[in-house]
């Protein structure tokens, strides 16, 4: 009798034990989640950022800007384009 | 041994001498009365606090440790075809104040003051005023907001704010619009796509520790759902061609305002609107109404000679004259009931495709005269005039067709011609899709659609459609009203308008120079429409001023979407070369 008590009393405070390094360990991951969450929230938050600067950098005046201003781009001459579809409509101007 | 063993038993409880004592009955049984009555105020006491004032007590526990967290929703970004963003959110930092609470030494105050970038006095000002709670910097970078966190001042604090951002700024203003507090939609898109666009924020329930970090979720998640992302059917390619050739056009013509609208005649999306003037969404200060007004889609005009088309091809189609037909124009100007037309150059004979080429009034409203004033109407409402088309842009109208019973017989001559009548540009935009498709009407999208290319509602036939294109590429060639129109590479066909303008009842003497046009005449791919209210300059015929605007528009657009030349380049064909303004 006196043996089994013991024993179940052991098996009580392993138990006890148990359930609290198991609570200690979620605890811990649960922060871990958090933490990673946050993070990607956060890169979220970046990204939306980054989104923005790209976009106005793009804009079309600015890119127009330095083609023309300083890379001295051009529009090639209309007579100096050639098409690569070989099929130009036969009727050409009708009228 | 056995007085050792009486001894003991001496000593047993049983027979020990004070329980022989009799006690009276009524001692014990008090005693197990009070005791009952121990358990029973127990008992009670936890009944009063497990059920009837659990409520309370679980609140002032919760308050200890439990946090209602909300989780933020952003507002959905607008995008244009090709996922450039047009409006984006981005979370900023307000910055507020307790007063009672925010106890700074001068120091500190200055401190904060060059971090918000305000006034050290103001500053001083807004915390010792007598309010609860006041707002000292709305919507900072969040990195400012870190700094002013690390400060630790006592009774400041901070929440987010999520500011919403337009990169293209005046370019895309009228389509994409603004939003005003709380994520409100207020003008363009954003009010139109409000309900898809706007996020819903979550929420959960935390249990904190003593370090505030959270230890674990209570209760049920309530996941935030962020609003829908938008992708508009605009090409910003296209739309910043349209904007700054307009905005150029309005500056050289010394105009009052003007409106560009292209649409790609295949699917009926609008790849650009552009309205001149225009503002910054990103600073409203100052704003006007002019500026704000998206002409485009809510002023009507009276078009002018851009009509003559719609009238023409409905006595095509009526049989009531043929292509070649011959129209007697001279003397260039004609009396119906009191009432005079003229053409602004006089004409003799003109076949019809001629009265078109050369825009002839009179012409126009002979040919009006040979149909009835129900099939016109008939006819314009088939188009689309008079009718609101549904974009779903605020303040979109329907401009003004009068019902034909009550026309009078000079408002049918004068509508023939583009006068009485009045439509928006885009309803003007949106017709001509009967001449660049094969006369079937399509309906307009605001948002890309990748559904296959559709079929509309046919109003004329093939032929009369066909018909009426031969006579519009007339117009823009050399003996037609627009030459400057004329794109090298490509047939063009298009109409030209100038319209007088009506104030107070009178036509004035201030006009509206409008072209409606599409490209390439052998397939057409895009609609591109001009208004150019008031030129100021020394020209006000549509050809001089809204001409060479849809030139530049076209040719940048053919070429930004990689559309092939239909006509073999001449060299001598580019005296107004319409390439040189727009590079992209």
């Amino acid at each position: 009798m006196v043996r089994l008590n013991m024993f179940l009393l052991l098996a009580v405070v392993i138990c006890a034990l148990g359930v609290v390094t198991s609570q200690h360990k979620a605890r811990k991951l649960f922060q871990a989640l958090e933490f990673e969450q946050d993070r990607a929230k956060q890169l979220d938050v970046e990204f939306g950022q980054l989104q923005l600067e790209l976009s106005t950098w793009a804009t079309p005046p600015r890119i127009e800007k330095i083609a023309r201003d300083k890379l001295k781009m051009r529009t090639p001459d209309a007579a100096k384009v050639i098409s690569a579809t070989a099929s130009i409509p036969a009727g050409g101007l009708s009228q | 041994m056995m007085n050792f063993k009486g001894k003991k038993l001496a000593h047993k409880f049983a027979e020990s001498p004070v329980l022989r004592l009799r006690l009276p009955a009524w001692r014990s049984r008090l005693m197990a009365l009070l005791i009952l009555g121990c358990f029973g105020v127990l008992l009670g006491r936890s009944f009063y606090l497990q059920i009837l004032n659990t409520d309370f007590l679980q609140e002032k526990g919760d308050s200890r440790y439990r946090r209602d967290l909300e989780i933020s929703a952003s507002r959905g970004s607008v995008a244009d075809r090709n996922g450039d963003v047009l409006a984006i959110s981005t979370p900023m930092k307000s910055i507020w104040a307790i007063p009672a609470d925010a106890k700074l030494t001068p120091q500190q105050t200055q401190q904060l003051a060059k971090l918000l970038e305000i006034d050290g006095k103001e500053l001083a000002r807004k915390l010792a005023s007598d309010k609860s709670f006041v707002f000292l910097q709305r919507q900072i970078p969040p990195d400012v907001g870190e700094q002013v966190a690390a400060l630790k001042l006592p009774g400041i604090g901070q929440n987010k704010e999520y500011r919403r951002f337009y990169p293209t700024g005046e370019m895309t203003a009228h389509i994409v619009g603004f939003t005003g507090v709380d994520d409100k939609g207020l003008e363009g898109v954003e009010l139109a796509y409000q309900s898809q666009l706007l996020g819903h924020a979550g929420s959960r329930s935390v249990i904190k520790d003593r370090r505030g970090q959270i230890v674990e979720d209570v209760g049920s998640i309530k996941v935030p759902q962020d609003g829908k992302d938008i992708r508009l059917a605009l090409d910003s390619k296209v739309q910043y061609l349209a904007y700054s050739q307009l905005k150029q056009a309005v500056a050289d013509n010394e105009a009052k305002a003007g409106g560009a609208v292209v649409i790609d005649v295949k699917t009926g999306e609008i790849l650009a609107l552009a309205n001149w003037p225009t503002y910054n969404p990103n600073n409203r200060e100052h704003l006007s109404g002019a500026q704000l007004r998206n002409r485009a889609v809510t002023d009507t005009f009276e078009p002018g000679s851009t009509l003559k088309p719609f009238t023409i091809a409905q006595a095509l189609e009526s049989g009531k004259v043929r292509f070649d037909t011959i129209i007697n124009c001279a003397p260039g100007h004609m009396t119906i009931g009191g009432a005079t037309i003229s053409d602004s150059h006089a004409h003799g004979a003109l076949t019809v495709a001629q009265v078109i080429q050369k825009s002839s009034n009179v012409g126009a409203a002979k040919i009006a005269a040979t149909l009835t004033p129900q099939q016109m109407w008939d006819m314009f409402d088939a188009v689309g005039f008079g009718q609101v088309s549904h974009l779903g842009f605020p303040g979109e109208v329907g401009g003004r067709l009068r019902p034909w019973k009550v026309w009078r017989p000079i408002e049918q001559a004068t509508m023939s011609y583009g006068h009485g009548i009045s439509v928006s540009l885009m309803q003007l935009a949106r017709a001509y899709t009967v001449f660049a498709r094969e006369g079937d009407l399509i309906p307009l999208s605001l948002t890309r659609s990748d559904a296959l290319p559709l079929t509309g509602r046919p109003v004329f036939s093939q032929q009369t459609a066909s018909e009426v294109r031969a006579m519009l590429e007339m117009a823009v060639q050399p003996g037609g009203t627009a030459p400057k129109a004329q794109i090298p590479g490509y047939r063009v066909a298009g109409k030209t308008g100038t319209a007088y303008k009506l104030e107070n009842g009178q036509y004035a003497k201030k006009y509206v120079a409008s072209f409606v046009g599409f490209a390439p005449a052998s397939d057409p791919r895009l609609i591109v429409a001009i208004m150019i209210d008031e030129p100021g300059g020394a020209q006000h015929f549509g050809g001089d001023v809204a001409g060479p605007v849809f030139a530049g528009i076209m040719a940048g657009a053919l070429r930004t979407l990689g559309i092939a030349p239909d006509v073999p380049v001449q060299v001598a064909q580019s005296p107004n070369a319409p390439v040189s303004k727009e590079k992209l």
